[in-house]
């Protein structure tokens, strides 16, 4: 068992699938010459050559859609997204072209394809380049979306995406891709679709993907030290939900806190409690709670920007709260 | 010989083909306007009639199994001109079952995986990086294997598409990359209801090629055989060296931008004065005069085409409707796995 950083991880995945299969191509924002914005596709273009690793003009609608195109072609492109937030340009192509190609056109024409790139929170960036979008793409039918929070994860879920039919969007963090992690040494995959409970537990439930998973973990220790036991959940897919996996574990402890760094209203959390409270509504102990990130832009003033996540006292209060040991 | 003569290089059985092609694509869309009044048809439903010419050159000139069609809403006529069946695109605009898109596409999202052609889409000018894409795959699967693209693709799309940021970032996506893509404006002069020259800081858009140093051509886009000759030429150049062209196609709508358009921005005369350069006419009259088409035979293509779009539209109101349950097919490839099935079920118990 290896110990890869979340960068180390990708880049392996991604040069694993490149020898594998010469339909997978990566294309994006310096991701040749420079070796990516955040390092992950380092010597690709060196090793496949500048056929199969694109570095393409700054044009996110653009080449978003040429690699749509390439998909329904036959090929399997990775997009890369400097960051989320400038793929919202390309919105339009994900969301009307690579999501609704299959349906409108009657199952005729596939688009493998996947879309990846940091997201959410990251340090002193201020609010264009540092929120959490996944809402965004969780919300439309015909997209799989996968937001990893380990390296193992990353690797596996990565190359389950480049290997699925479908389109995928991956979501990584900047301030995940230093993070180290055991990663099996043998070729494996993670199944898309499928939560893992990180950290058992038998007197609440707590629900997150990505990055604030290690915030989650570390509330979970903080609720053991007083005495109540957190069941950890990490949801990896946020689309297709793996709500088996979520009813299992809020049955058990019959209470539940959803946790994400992206905003309240709208957001994958609001939907996850929502399906807490309407299908295990017998079960529950007490309302579901939601830990977001704050209702504002990210300020740049670092004391507020930390205020405006989750962190660790908040996830505490809010199991508290549903365990009714306020105070 | 009657049968030895040609038409600017063109023998009678390629010119029976495009005015054949043209007539179905009148006929059709006749018969779509006229099922659309009956409540038949709903939605937006945009006619093609008035630039056949356009669509029928410019496939005429495609290898269609290596090449590629795609266009944007206004896409009755490109899909019938690439052969698909009228009755599978009529009951596609009857959201039948047995339609191109089996119901669930309808006018905008014609579809023919089969005839290469990739739809039908309605987000103005999106489906010009998408058709980029499809020549990279082309030009991709041809460098991999040392050697040229292994076919070109065609974008159709309007003068208000052409605006758009997904013009211009995919023409020079096509220009860097060496794309075998071939752009082709339909410039019928009309938005939904604002002029062309009203929206576009430059009135002639075949010099927007220069921008991205890739060849541009104007072309009559009512003569059937310039669009062709033109075509022919474009293609070979994506086909040989990856070059990506503009073809700017000069054309006109004869009837509203949807089945909803008053059509207060234009007058009768403008329209009577573009019906008199008739795509069809055009070329029927030219054939007439170089002895390769009889009366007879012009009747009989009418005829034909007319008989054609009629049994499409017996055969769209005789489809069954898509079954209920279609409704969730076809929005992931492995429906198991993709689909949000445990949270459907809760939202319908
Ligand atoms: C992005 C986008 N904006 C606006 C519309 C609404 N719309 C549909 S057709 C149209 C006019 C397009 O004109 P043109 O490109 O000339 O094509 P034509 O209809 O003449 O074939 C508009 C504004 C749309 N479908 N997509
Ligand atoms: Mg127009």
């Amino acid at each position: 068992m290896a110990v890869l950083t979340y960068r180390e991880a990708l880049n392996r995945a991604l040069d694993e699938e490149l020898a594998r299969d010469d339909r997978v191509l990566l294309m994006g924002e310096e991701v040749g010459e420079y070796d990516g914005a955040y390092k992950v596709s380092k010597g690709l273009l060196a090793k496949y050559g500048p056929n199969r690793v694109l570095d393409t003009p700054i044009t996110e609608l653009g080449f978003t859609g040429l690699g749509v195109g390439a998909a329904m072609a036959g090929l399997r492109p990775v997009v890369e997204w400097m960051t989320h937030n400038f793929a919202l340009l390309a919105l339009d192509q994900v969301v009307n072209e690579a999501a609704k190609m299959r349906y409108m056109s009657g199952g005729q024409f596939s688009v493998p394809i996947v879309f990846r790139g940091p997201n959410g929170p990251a340090e002193y960036l201020a609010s264009q380049h540092s929120q959490a979008l996944e809402s965004y793409w969780a919300h439309v039918p015909g997209l799989k979306v996968v937001a990893p929070a380990t390296p193992a994860d990353a690797y596996g879920l990565l190359k389950s995406a480049i290997r699925d039919d479908d389109p995928v969007v991956m979501l990584e963090a900047e301030m995940m891709y230093g993070l180290k992690g055991e990663v099996p040494d043998g070729e494996f995959l993670v199944p898309i679709g499928k939560a893992e409970v990180r950290r058992p537990g038998s007197d609440v439930t707590l629900i997150t993907y990505s990055k604030p998973l290690w915030t989650v973990l570390e509330a979970a220790e903080e609720l053991a030290r007083q005495g109540f036991s957190a069941e950890v959940l990490d949801l990896r897919t946020l689309r297709p939900l793996d709500e088996e996996a979520i009813y299992a574990s809020v049955r058990k402890t019959n209470r539940c806190v959803v946790v994400t760094e992206s905003w309240p209203q709208a957001s994958v959390a609001s939907h996850v409690a929502w399906l807490v409270s309407r299908n295990c509504f017998d079960r529950l102990d007490a309302p579901v709670e939601l830990v977001s990130g704050e209702d504002v832009p990210m300020p740049y003033n670092h004391a507020l920007e930390l205020a405006a996540q989750p962190n660790v006292p908040k996830v505490v209060a809010a199991a508290r709260r549903v365990l009714y040991a306020e105070g | 010989m009657a049968d030895k003569k040609t038409l600017g290089g063109h023998d009678k059985k390629f010119l029976m083909g495009l005015l054949e092609s043209m007539h179905r694509i009148r006929a059709f869309e006749e018969k779509a306007g006229q099922m659309y009044g009956l409540r038949k048809i709903g939605g937006f439903c945009h006619l093609y009639s008035g630039q056949e010419a356009v669509a029928v050159g410019v496939i005429s000139a495609l290898d269609l199994s290596t090449d590629y069609v795609l266009t944007g809403y206004r896409d009755h006529g490109h899909a019938l001109a690439c052969g698909m069946d009228p009755k599978a695109a009529m009951a596609e605009l009857y959201g039948k079952a047995a339609g191109c898109s089996k119901g669930k596409g309808g006018s905008m999202h014609f579809f023919d995986a089969g005839k290469h052609m990739l739809g039908g889409n309605g987000i103005v000018g999106a489906q010009i990086p998408v058709a980029a894409g499809v020549a990279f795959a082309q030009a991709y699967r041809g460098r991999l294997s040392g050697s040229q693209p292994t076919g070109a693709t065609v974008c159709f799309f309007g003068d208000g598409a052409i605006h758009q940021g997904a013009f211009h970032e995919a023409f020079n996506l096509a220009g860097i990359w060496k794309l075998p893509l071939i752009l082709v404006v339909e410039n019928n002069q009309w938005g939904m209801g604002t002029s062309w020259k009203k929206v576009s800081s430059n009135e002639d858009f075949s010099a927007m090629a220069g921008a991205y140093a890739a060849h541009g051509e104007a072309v009559d886009g009512m003569d059937v055989l310039a669009v062709h000759d033109a075509a022919v030429r474009a293609v070979k150049r994506a086909k040989a060296a990856g070059e990506p062209a503009l073809l700017e196609a000069r054309t006109y709508r004869y009837k509203g931008h949807s089945m909803s358009d008053p059509q207060k921005y234009r007058t009768r005369e403008e329209v009577e004065t573009y019906r008199a350069r008739d795509p069809i006419l055009l070329l029927e009259g030219r054939m007439e005069e170089a002895g390769l088409l009889s009366a007879r035979e012009k009747e009989a293509l009418r005829a034909e085409a007319e008989a054609i779009a009629e049994e499409a539209a017996a055969f769209a109101e005789a489809s069954p409707e898509p079954a209920a349950d279609e409704l969730y097919t076809d929005v992931y490839a492995d429906r198991e796995s993709g689909e949000t099935a445990p949270s459907e079920a809760s939202w319908q118990s």
